[in-house]
């Protein structure tokens, strides 16, 4: 079996791990026994979360490292699940060390049986068993605490880290009673009684994020940084177009006597430079002349044509006329509109979008002389690529270490996607040389193989009744969606992806079809944070401007008056009005002189239900945003601090994508290799935002996500109420306005 | 060549061109300051160079020779970068973090030459890049920073 030594003799620079393998000599270690494989996790009942020593460790300081299942990269939920254990724990999360547990069945403890960190879900999916891993966890050192005390378990209570025993006075700290609740059994989950919330010490309140201090000061460590003993760097060139293959290497004598460089490497798709130093490699690999070849009727992945650009492809979504598939058809929306008199059409489109985390990608793999694999990478769903790894490998995923550092960003990023992440270059590279390999992806690399946000094109129609009130709509939307893009369409199946945003909405509107033309295209689709809700909540929100406007009614009054049978809406509508200082759309004139006005939207993606009003005007040409209040009702929270940040951050991608992101394709192509020609949203153009916070008690939902897609349709309704130029699609740089 | 960095004095064999950035992560093991573009465009790689922000990224190691460099790992020897520090927790600042770095060597720098910044001033020098969104936190703790006596 493996100890821990061996698990975390890993990279040089994590001391923080180093210093616990070390500490943890001869104290009490609830959680020794990672990875899965080892008798105590297995010998643990099989219910998901019960297996405490997969979870927890307990030092003899009484401080808590906790194994996350969820991956931290910004979102706050280590901070979450610090605070979601520690509550029924009864240990302070400021006492919390959180990292990302590995891949394993132990650590499945989504309600859906997956474990991804995405899609909004880390905390609402895992939040009653997180919680119950942290009592029963409080449960054993109780136990061990009436042991060593020679007491009744009756008379013991908690306090935060200690268990006490009131009659004598006497206490055991966490830390000291560790070892001994290592060998208690798991007790069964039904005997557990969780805190009553209205006791709550941490859950609900602002607590600090665990990772504050090392965030703010450089310690942190994210994938890039890692180092491990004899290893080489590495850096790739990668084929312009998604498909081509290497054919010759006219230089490759010259780059190979070129300064640092250890050896040259063709690779599938790409030329890879192995350096003592990635300064040297990256050079190097930038001065290979390689001949690319057309990509092969065999080839492996989506292959991308020399033809290809993206205001192509958008008149080629354009022109499509179906068929189309259903999501929703409710009524006789061709008999309201056939029969009504007024009607509505336009179309909408978006735009395809980069990622652009600022950590590049990197993956660190390193070969163990017993045959294992150790790997650190960025990403949001271990056991997957874990599989992957494995199979690439030729290993057994039982032989492949999988470590998930820190992400710098991610929106989505980190999932698995095939030719879009540096770990099987990594592993080829490391296989070759014999040595351990850090490859990291200059920033050039990752706009060339990132995978884009999907562009859509969408027609709607809609029909009027004699009041302006709408009765029917139809949206048929020409795309393809990111799940079927990266899984394969899946038969007669709707991706379910490709349509949310303009399904799923709750206005009364009694005849509706949302459809989908399936489109296959040729670029390589992701996860964009929000998904489907980023760009269908911008069309389905400025579409219904154009009813109210159409209809003789303002938005905000049309919106109330179609949730009027919905009481949580309409309160959410309320609440971001109030919020305003009451709706106004103007345009007025402000303070400063300057012409403004405001738009509204609404968007209920992942779970949550979120309300946006934006105030703009216009500088020189150039939308500015001022304002953005948001109201969301996720349900119930753990954290409002974290929420409030996570609806800043969702203002900031919202707006973003909004008034200036792009990625733009020319000759299979994209334009932008860097921020230099792919802006993203800079200080200057950041709005100031409002954030209000309602708690429905309804079932919990998302965070990460759901604050975005209401952003962009409010910051586009209101630049339409101000100019009087439709806003039919993204972004606004596009648009002229004087 | 010689390189005076967070007070000590390093003996480094690097090409004249070679960027600062790489020397510091790769060289020297100093991975606080962050790669995140090579183009100065993001500032994940901000460092101090007599005292002065600089995108390290793009900065050849010859120009610094004889220098005073100052990286985010010795940010708390600094007493203006102490209280940025200090400002960056108590405004929960990080969200992932990554840009971080660049955005306390930034702020710093704006302090030690102007200790009580306009808004516009603060505009005009936190220009870092953050995906996550952070600007009105930043702004927030810049805000505070200028305002407190001993900033």
């Amino acid at each position: 079996m493996k100890t821990r030594d061996d698990l975390f003799d890993g990279p040089v620079n994590l001391s923080r791990r180093h210093f616990l393998a070390s500490a943890a000599v001869g104290a009490l270690v609830i959680g020794f026994g990672l990875p899965l494989g080892s008798s105590r996790v297995q010998a643990a009942t099989a219910e998901r979360g019960t297996q405490v020593p997969a979870f927890l460790e307990i030092r003899p300081d009484g401080s808590v490292r906790l194994l996350s299942p969820f991956m931290e990269g910004g979102q706050g939920t280590h901070t979450a699940m610090a605070q979601i254990v520690g509550e029924e724990l009864d240990a302070d999360p400021a006492t919390f060390i959180v990292e990302a547990a590995p891949p394993g069945e132990a650590y499945v403890v989504m309600e859906n049986g997956m474990r991804i960190t995405g899609g909004s879900m880390s905390v609402r999916m895992s939040y009653p068993t997180m919680r119950r891993l942290g009592a029963l966890a409080r449960a054993m050192l109780l136990q061990a605490g009436a042991e060593q005390l020679n007491v009744p378990l009756a008379e013991l209570s908690t306090q935060p880290g200690r268990v006490v025993h009131a009659a004598s006075g006497r206490s055991l700290g966490y830390g000291e009673l560790a070892g001994r609740a290592l060998d208690m059994p798991v007790p069964d989950p039904a005997t557990i009684t969780l805190r009553d919330p209205s006791q709550f010490r941490w859950i609900g309140k602002p607590v600090r994020r665990v990772d504050a201090y090392d965030k703010s000061t450089g310690k942190a460590q994210y994938s890039i940084d890692l180092k491990v003993d004899g290893m080489l760097h590495a850096a790739v060139q990668h084929a312009p177009r998604l498909g081509m293959t290497v054919g010759s290497l006219r230089n490759q004598a010259q780059v190979e006597g070129m300064k640092g460089v250890h050896s040259v490497h063709q690779l599938p798709g790409a030329v890879a430079v192995v350096a003592e130093r990635w300064w040297h490699a990256k050079r190097a690999v930038e001065a290979i002349q390689v001949d690319w070849q057309e990509a092969g009727p065999d080839a492996k992945v989506r292959v991308m044509p020399a033809d290809f650009s993206s205001d192509g492809w958008r008149d080629v979504l354009a022109a499509q006329q179906g068929p189309a598939r259903d999501d929703e058809n409710e009524g006789d929306v061709a008999a309201t509109l056939k029969g009504a008199k007024t009607s509505v059409e336009a179309t909408y489109h978006n735009q395809y979008v980069n990622h652009a985390q600022l950590e590049p990608p990197s993956a660190l793999a390193r070969f163990n002389a017993d045959g294992t694999l150790d790997i650190w990478l960025p990403n949001q769903a271990p056991d997957m690529f874990r599989a992957d790894i494995a199979k690439r490998a030729g290993l057994d995923p039982a032989q492949v270490n999988l470590h998930s550092p820190l992400l710098g960003g991610f929106f989505g990023r980190h999932f698995l996607y095939d030719s879009a992440s540096p770990y099987p270059q990594a592993i080829a590279l490391a296989k070759a040389v014999g040595r351990p390999i850090k490859l990291i992806w200059s920033r050039e690399e990752e706009f060339l193989r990132d995978v884009l946000r999907p562009v859509a094109v969408v027609k709607f129609r809609a029909a009027l009744d004699e009041k302006g009130f709408p009765v029917a709509i139809e949206a048929v939307s020409a795309t393809e969606g990111p799940t079927e893009a990266i899984a394969g369409k899946q038969g007669d199946k709707l991706d379910p992806t490709a349509l949310e945003g303009l399904s799923g909405k709750s206005y009364a509107i009694p005849n509706k079809r949302i459809a989908q033309i399936y489109v296959k295209g040729p670029a390589m689709l992701g996860y964009w944070r929000s998904v489907g809700n980023s760009l269908n909540d911008f069309f389905y929100e400025a579409f219904l401007d154009e009813l109210a406007d159409k209809g003789g009614h303002d938005p905000y009054e049309l919106r109330l008056h179609l949730l009027r049978d919905n009481p949580r809406l309409t309160t959410l509508l309320q609440a971001v009005g109030e919020l305003s200082g009451g709706w106004k759309r103007g345009p007025f004139t402000a303070a400063d002189g300057s012409r403004r006005a405001r738009g509204v939207a609404m968007a209920s993606p992942f779970g949550s239900h979120a309300a946006v009003i934006a105030e703009v005007s216009i500088e020189q040409g150039q939308v500015k945003v001022h304002d953005i209040w948001e109201a969301i009702d996720p349900g119930s929270i753990v954290n409002p601090a974290i929420v409030e940040a996570q609806v800043n951050g969702a203002v900031a991608l919202g707006l973003s994508q909004t008034l200036l992101e792009e990625a733009v394709f020319i000759d299979g192509k994209p334009r932008a290799r860097n921020y230099d020609l792919y802006p993203i949203l800079p200080p200057s153009r950041m709005a100031r935002v409002h954030v209000r916070i309602v708690e429905s008690g309804e079932k919990m939902g998302g965070i990460g996500e759901p604050p975005l897609p209401a952003v962009a349709p409010a910051v586009a309704n209101a630049v339409a109420q101000l100019t009087g130029q439709r806003i039919r699609s993204l972004p606004l740089s596009r648009h002229t306005f004087s | 060549m010689e390189l005076r960095i967070n007070q000590t004095t390093y003996q480094v064999d690097a090409d004249a061109d070679t960027p600062l950035l790489w020397v510091i992560r790769d060289d020297l093991g100093l991975t606080g300051t962050k790669y995140g573009c090579g183009l100065a465009q993001c500032g994940a790689c901000s460092v101090l160079v007599d005292g002065n922000v600089v995108r390290s990224c793009v900065t050849p190691v010859a120009g610094v020779v004889g220098r005073e460099i100052t990286t985010i790992e010795a940010i708390e020897a600094d007493a203006v970068g102490k209280h940025v520090v200090a400002a960056w927790v108590e405004h929960q600042v990080a969200q992932c973090g990554y840009c971080q770095s660049g955005q306390v060597m930034a702020a710093t720098a704006l302090l030690k030459h102007t200790p009580k910044p306009s808004a516009e001033q603060i505009d005009a020098a936190m220009v870092n890049l953050c995906r996550c969104g952070t600007y009105n936190a930043i702004h927030a703790a810049v805000n505070d920073l200028a305002k407190q006596e001993n900033a």
